[in-house]
């Protein structure tokens, strides 16, 4: 009886212990590469090729999914103002929110199931053929040739795709509102321009998405580094990438947002 | 795909993420009034300013002339002091200028209205309007109306 209980607490210990030394590993992981980002500048060749893999291969679904929130979220915003005459404020409502909280989001969680699901399984099937070991004994360095590119490259293409989202999405609300429901354009574009801040919604959007790009390519990169190096590990690693990096990034953005737009 | 074909996608990319930025920051954003260029300085003094807040538009016949650039309460005179940035295109308002709040439309936000007055000397940079007239309170309007229909009935 008495034995049981003892093992029951064990294996909680045990567990919690596993978490924080994970928890180590990734911070160790995260200074390591960072600190072989430096040497990126002597070799852009590798960053550029990164920069096409992560931001240019997600750029469509970027743009699509931008064009149809815009689109959606000015045609439901168009039916809740019309009841009360204030249908022109469609465009500062709509870039407002894209701006602030659905561009880097919805960027940021759709660049986590497009590339980090992507950069996780590149790197676990490299350490599972031992391609990282290999690089090891002809003295390359693969935090520095494989996860710095990758890593850098996530950090960069988040915040040009999640400033794209916007700017499509602002677009597909202009389609909707001004070509499709008959608003007028000029009210379309001015009520924005007296209302949105360039500093507290461009810029804070912007550091927004910065720091989701740091968080989910953090997360991929280092599950594919960190994980079991068979084929079922392989796939658990890509499943933990993905609920991993929503979850910090929807967890982030309250804290974020808690920070920036309360006064 | 040969690696000069991917830098040109690379390039394209980033490209048109800052094309993007400058559509955000030109179009949607109020951008366009910070770069006003050439400005100069007015202040004023209210009893009251109602709901008017830092960047609100200053205004003169309905077009914006104009932004609020700071607001101070002075503990010597009990008054709110108004600093205000007028664009250096309109010095051509003179001494006896008056300014008001008003609220755009019912419900809308408030910003600062000049009627000019009938002076030859014209503001400078720096100077203080005198004719100012604070900004209605609703609470204070219905209270008054509220007496009002008080008194009446007795």
């Amino acid at each position: 009886m008495f034995n049981t209980l003892l093992d029951r607490i064990q294996r909680l210990g045990a567990a919690t212990l596993a978490i924080f030394q994970r928890l180590g590993r990734a911070a160790v992981f995260l200074m390591v590469v960072t600190g072989s980002c430096a040497g990126l500048l002597r070799r852009p060749g590798l960053l550029i090729k990164q920069l096409y893999a992560v931001g240019v291969q997600t750029l469509i679904i970027i743009v699509v999914a931008g064009l149809f929130v815009g689109m959606v979220m000015s045609l439901q915003s168009y039916y809740a103002l019309v009841d009360f005459g204030a249908e022109d404020s469609v465009g500062v409502m709509v870039a407002l929110s894209l701006m602030r909280e659905l561009g880097p989001v919805i960027t940021a969680l759709l660049f986590a199931g497009r590339a980090g699901s992507a950069l996780t399984a590149e790197i676990g099937l490299m350490k599972a053929t031992e391609q990282l070991s290999g690089m090891e004994m002809m003295a390359v360095n693969p935090m520095q040739r494989v996860m710095a590119p990758r890593f850098l490259a996530g950090v960069i293409s988040m915040p040009l795709l999640a400033t794209i989202f916007s700017a499509v999405g602002v677009i597909g609300a202009y389609l909707v509102a001004v070509q499709l429901l008959g608003l007028d354009s000029g009210a379309f574009w001015s009520q924005p321009q007296n209302k949105v801040d360039l500093y507290l919604d461009l810029y804070n959007g912007i550091i927004k998405s910065v720091v989701f790009g740091v968080v989910a390519t953090w997360i991929a990169v280092f599950e594919g580094y960190d994980c079991v190096p068979t084929s079922e590990g392989l796939g658990q690693a890509t499943t933990r990438t993905v609920v991993y990096s929503s979850l910090a990034i929807l967890f982030l953005d309250f804290i974020l947002t808690a920070l920036m737009f309360t006064k | 795909m040969t690696s000069r074909k991917i830098e040109i996608l690379v390039g394209l990319f980033v490209a048109g993420a800052i094309a993007a930025f400058f559509m955000l920051a030109m179009s949607v954003s109020n951008m366009s009034s910070y770069s006003g260029g050439e400005s100069y300085e007015l202040k004023a003094r209210f009893d009251n300013i109602g709901g008017l807040k830092v960047r609100s538009p200053v205004a003169a016949g309905g077009v914006t002339i104009g932004r609020v650039k700071d607001i101070q309460y002075n503990t010597e005179t009990y008054e709110a002091e108004v600093l205000m940035s007028i664009d250096q295109r309109y010095d051509k308002f003179p001494v006896d200028t008056a300014a008001s709040i008003f609220t755009s439309g019912l419900l809308g936000e408030q910003f600062i209205g000049f009627e000019p007055g009938a002076e030859e000397e014209y503001l400078k940079d720096g100077d203080v309007i005198d004719l100012t007239q604070s900004a209605l309170v609703l609470e204070q309007i219905i209270g008054q109306f509220l007496y009002s229909q008080g008194s009446d009935s007795e």
